[in-house]
């Protein structure tokens, strides 16, 4: 936890003079007539977070807050894995998206988590599976007309839109 | 009796079929949120505000604020038979709820819950109705300095108030406001960080991208890795005789009750504030007014009405800055007011003035709200049971695909996805090494008005700060804001002296 809470702050310090430098691609100072110029909300907000980085930092060496005290780790390898494999499967439902499309990532998201994460039996996986797209596609896309993406599968979806929309 | 005439014309609006409707599924919808652990009110708007772009901005409030208000009825759910509070505004409610479970007597805390909340809600009603066209018409007068010095009071609420690590609190408020700035500049039009030159940032980042990043995905991973044990669902023996038995027995509450509400009301009116301390503050000042104070804890009914009546009347005393100000007064009503933004409603005093039907339909289905809500949370009870058997890795799934898809919704881009995706596992990340999240949330709604009010005032005073501690209501505000900021100061010199006086005591004791 002590380490973590360091390297936050580092981190978080990084990106907050990151923030400041690209701030000033606009003008930080006072313009003539129209006053702040456009960077400079963003510039002196992101100071603001560098210097609250510093103090936490400054904390973290005095050992002030909890965290920076805490000989615990920040992940036990149990939580690790299980928050690591929920998190890969996301990202991967997320980029298979852009592929296969929205119908065609959540059957194999729910296949994932509810039979290999939460160990399910097959009728109720397959139940979500099938149960969870044909829901979203009446909520959304019948019912209030947001289509959503569907990658390389879109043509299977034509004769639904001639008969529904 | 204007206000009554205004009152009875928002009825009509919140009477009306499909409003009536919407109040009912949200209330039910809300109810069912608020009792799964580690959801409330906040995820459910969040989550669910995408799909309210059907239905004009009027019904869109009104299921969602009845979201908001079952959420409160359906936290105590969770508490009482699991004892894990359903959201954070019904930790309180587990101190007694709990141990009444545990005795068996789970129906008579559901029941008390239930109609304590009802009470809570009703007074609470009453008093925004009184209270908020007055402040409504004083907020007219505001001015561009006026504004950005309320804004500024917000947040001095959370570093005074909020009771998080200082530094932390203020990075988060700040980085709220900076991830707001991403975009156009809105007074010279040209675009500002725009990381990598990616396109999806040019129209900004919305502030549902974060909202639903944090406290959905966010949320549900905290949860999972908080709730890994098996979870324990008491038995609860529900028929109509015991719930007249019960209901009997809440005569003797009725003076918790009423303290309840009016100190969930009051604090929830403060923008750091809301319901959760709310509900915390009204439990300890129940035992400390009662007679026998050792019975708290050990399963005392008292208990149980106390947090319950105010997280409800800290529920619509946090929509009244919101509607009168434009300030929301948790992070639900921020969500709600951001919502206000994306119907093309202008959040601010001008809504009392321009948008009538819109305000006291949503002030009447409160009401029409609060009646369904207690109705259905006492006839769901037995359902309720059975969805808390869910296993989690059945909901978090579908909650996932949720947010996934009501993420992609508002802007149809999937840019917007991958960064509630970053959203999500960042804040969780930060969440773990107790960084607050709600001041972010709040700062990415307020940003967009903060910086143009702060520029438009400076604009006018030609660069001079004093514009905004010269003008006699800014002046004030401003005061407090600067009181609440210094608040941490005075508490770590109080602690200090009081420290060092410890050890001179004990150096001459000794």
């Amino acid at each position: 936890m002590r380490r973590a809470e360091l390297i936050m702050a580092i981190v978080l310090a990084i990106f907050s003079a990151y923030l400041m430098w690209k701030s000033t691609e606009l003008p930080i100072g006072w313009i003539p007539e129209e006053g702040p110029g456009g960077g400079a909300f963003p510039f002196w907000l992101s100071t603001g977070m560098l210097l609250s980085c510093l103090w936490i930092i400054w904390r973290w060496f005095r050992r002030v807050t909890p965290q920076s005290r805490s000989n615990l780790p920040y992940f036990d390898s149990q939580s690790a894995t299980l928050i690591g494999l929920v998190a890969v499967a996301l990202t991967a439902m997320i980029g298979s998206i852009h592929w296969i499309g929205v119908y065609g990532a959540i059957p194999f998201f729910f296949i994932f988590y509810m039979k290999f994460i939460g160990r399910h039996s097959w009728l109720q996986t397959s139940a979500f599976a099938i149960g969870a797209p044909v829901v979203t596609f009446f909520f959304f896309e019948i019912m209030l007309h947001i289509t959503l993406p569907k990658g390389e599968t879109e043509p299977l979806f034509y004769p639904l839109y001639d008969l529904f929309l | 009796m204007e206000i009554i005439q205004l009152l009875l014309d928002g009825f009509l609006v919140a009477l009306e079929p499909t409003n009536l409707f919407l109040v009912i599924i949200g209330c039910a919808v809300g109810l069912f949120i608020g009792a799964m652990p580690g959801l409330g009110s906040v995820n459910g708007v969040a989550i669910l505000l995408p799909v309210t772009f059907i239905v004009p901005p009027t019904s869109a409030i009104i299921f969602l604020a009845a979201i908001y208000y079952g959420a409160m009825y359906g936290g105590a759910v969770s508490s009482i038979m699991l004892g894990i509070p359903g959201a954070s505004t019904a930790v309180a409610t587990t101190f007694d709820g709990r141990p009444l479970a545990v005795q068996g007597k789970a129906d008579m805390a559901l029941v008390a819950a239930a109609v304590a909340s009802f009470a809570g809600g009703t007074i609470s009603v009453i008093l925004f109705t009184a209270f908020a066209p007055p402040l409504a018409h004083v907020a007219l007068a505001f001015g561009s300095a006026e504004e950005f010095a309320l804004m500024l009071l917000a947040f001095g609420t959370f570093i005074g108030l909020g009771g998080d690590d200082i530094p932390k609190t203020i990075f988060s408020i700040l980085i709220g406001l900076v991830l707001s700035a991403v975009g156009l500049d809105v007074l010279s039009g040209q675009p500002r960080l725009i990381f990598g030159d990616i396109p999806g940032f040019f129209h900004g980042i919305n502030f549902l991208v974060l909202a639903i990043g944090i406290y959905g995905i966010g949320e549900i991973l905290w949860t999972i890795e908080s709730s890994r044990g098996e979870v324990q669902v008491s038995q609860a023996v529900v028929t109509v005789r015991r719930i007249i038995d019960s209901l009997k027995q809440m005569g003797k509450s009725i003076k918790t009750v009423i303290m309840g509400s009016f100190v969930g009301y009051f604090v929830g009116l403060l923008p750091a504030a809301g319901a959760t301390p709310g509900s915390i503050m009204a439990y300890g000042f129940a035992k400390t007014m009662s007679k026998d104070p050792d019975s708290y804890g050990k399963g005392n009914v008292d208990g149980v009405a106390a947090p319950e009546s105010a997280n409800n009347a800290a529920s619509t005393g946090s929509m009244l800055p919101m509607l009168t100000l434009g300030i929301p007064g948790s992070p639900t009503t921020a969500i709600l007011l951001g919502g206000m933004v994306i119907w093309g409603l202008e959040p601010g005093p001008r809504l009392f003035v321009d948008q009538t039907e819109f305000v006291w339909g949503l002030i009447a289905s409160l009401y029409v709200a609060n009646f369904f809500s207690v109705v259905l949370n006492v006839a769901f009870i037995p359902l309720f049971i059975w969805v808390l058997k869910l296993p989690f890795t059945i909901l978090a799934p579908v909650i996932f695909v949720l947010c996934v898809v009501g993420g992609y919704a508002p802007t149809q881009d999937m840019h917007d996805v991958w960064l509630m995706l970053i959203f999500g596992v960042v804040g969780y990340l930060m969440r773990k090494l107790d960084y607050p999240m709600a001041p972010m949330v709040l700062a990415i709604v307020l940003g967009p008005l903060a910086e143009s009010s702060l520029r438009q005032a400076l604009l006018q005073s030609e660069g001079s700060l004093m514009v905004f501690i010269e003008r006699p209501i800014s002046g004030p505000i401003m005061g407090v804001a600067l009181l609440l900021f210094l608040l941490p100061v005075f508490k770590a010199i109080k602690a200090k002296l009081t420290n060092s006086k410890g050890e001179v005591n004990a150096a001459s004791g000794g």
